[in-house]
């Protein structure tokens, strides 16, 4: 790793203040800091978040779920409030990597990061979540810009992730064997208005599948169903009409959890 | 950077560059070399330690982030007399095979039956394996000692098997 200076602040403030030049924000590290020792990535400073107290509270507020940014997914798996309102977030964030990855990595640095096979971002957008940040807030459907790419602004640090409650959610993913991260991710909400689907790992990057979401809307049958898109990945681990199959059989799966 | 943490029980006051990771400072610098390297990309596990009671990959925690952690490293399980019983449970069952990934099997064993209780089933065992890799691929072993070693970290005081 090249060399950098650590800072830990214990506050918001003087964590957006530490940020100038070459800086990233550090939480659970568990992209960031492989990143790093693979010397694709070099900062200068690097701000630890896990010093700030109350980061990392979950509670119901109302018809809201609110998660703290530096969350532990082991800890957003065994949380009481999170079983009873969200549960498919529970089973979301218990199917993350390994026990390890869970153990460190946090719910704020995954949607942060925005890795295009990532878990977290079809929660977000599939619960039509709102993203707060040091300086004001996100929806998801604003948030999420392709590939690694966020509204979050230079120095801006993202506090926690407002989920709605809906009426049911379920989560069904394809994992890479080896990485654990989504081939095909369908994250699939229902809420008085209709449903909303979200598909991660499939595509570019996080994004709704309306096509579906018309489809459970209207009572029709998913048999059949597939991924077509200008925007599936296609890479050594699967093509992009695999990929897009795999999102059809991962979105009949969710359905059938949806009670 | 000067960091304290409780490292094998006892109080530790790490001073090493920003950039240290805990395998390289339990390595390199106190000779700890218990915990082993195998992919150093997070994968595989052999660098396992307690954090807090949880298991976490040495090789992917920076020492300057440890501020006030109890981190504990196989030496810190068991001595030579006395094993710790997972580490019992890993001579038992003939576990170890050639020793590479076993200071990270052991680690993640304890962090099984710390959250699973004395009787976790084989599929609870191999799931909550996926993050640690055995290239002599005898799984079967390993999910034996950890069974054993389950039951023997919840034995009343006394009875081993």
């Amino acid at each position: 790793m090249h060399p950098f200076t650590l800072i830990r602040p214990k506050s918001l403030a003087e964590a957006g203040n530490a940020f100038r030049g070459d800086a990233a924000f550090l939480a659970g590290g568990h992209t960031l800091i492989p990143a790093m020792k693979a010397r694709l990535r070099a900062v200068e400073t690097l701000i630890d978040l896990t010093a700030i107290p109350g980061l990392d509270g979950i509670a119901r507020e109302g018809d809201h779920l609110r998660i703290g940014a530096t969350a532990r997914h082991a800890k957003v798996a065994r949380d009481a409030a999170v079983r009873q309102s969200i549960p498919a977030l529970a089973t979301l964030a218990g199917g993350i990597g390994d026990p390890q990855v869970r153990n460190r990595g946090t719910i704020g640095g995954s949607l942060a990061n925005n890795d295009p096979a990532a878990d977290w971002p079809a929660a977000a957008l599939g619960l039509d979540a709102v993203l707060e940040t040091s300086q004001g807030s996100h929806a998801a459907e604003d948030y999420f810009q392709g590939m690694f790419a966020t509204a979050l602004a230079d120095g801006e640090i993202l506090t926690a992730i407002r989920f709605r409650v809906p009426q049911a959610a379920a989560y069904a993913k394809h994992p890479h064997p080896a990485s654990r991260y989504a081939l095909a991710g369908l994250f699939v909400a229902r809420f008085p208005e209709g449903h909303r689907v979200a598909v991660t790992g499939a595509t570019m990057g996080v994004m709704r599948w309306t096509g579906a979401e018309a489809a459970l809307d209207t009572g029709e049958s998913l048999e059949g169903l597939s991924l077509a898109s200008d925007d599936l990945a296609s890479d050594i681990h699967a093509s992009a009409e695999f990929r897009g199959h795999l999102a059809g059989v991962m979105l009949r799966k969710a359905a059938s959890e949806l009670v | 950077m000067r960091t304290t943490f409780t490292l094998n029980g006892e109080a530790h006051a790490a001073d090493a560059p920003d950039e240290t990771l805990l395998t390289e400072y339990l390595r390199d610098t106190l000779g700890l070399t218990g915990t082993h390297i195998g992919c150093d990309t997070s994968q595989c596990g052999a660098c396992n330690v307690l954090v807090d009671g949880e298991s976490a990959k040495a090789c992917t925690l920076l020492v300057a982030t440890l501020e006030g952690a109890r981190v504990t490293t196989i030496e810190g399980l068991g001595t030579e007399a006395h094993l710790h019983p997972m580490q019992a449970a890993f001579r038992q069952a003939h576990g170890s095979q050639c020793g590479f990934c076993t200071p990270g099997m052991v680690v993640a064993g304890i962090a099984i039956a710390e959250r699973h209780g004395a009787e976790p089933s084989e599929e609870v065992i191999r799931h909550e394996l996926e993050g640690n890799l055995c290239r002599c691929t005898g799984y079967q072993h390993i999910v034996e000692a950890i069974r054993i070693g389950a039951r023997a970290m919840h034995a009343p005081a006394g009875e081993t098997e």
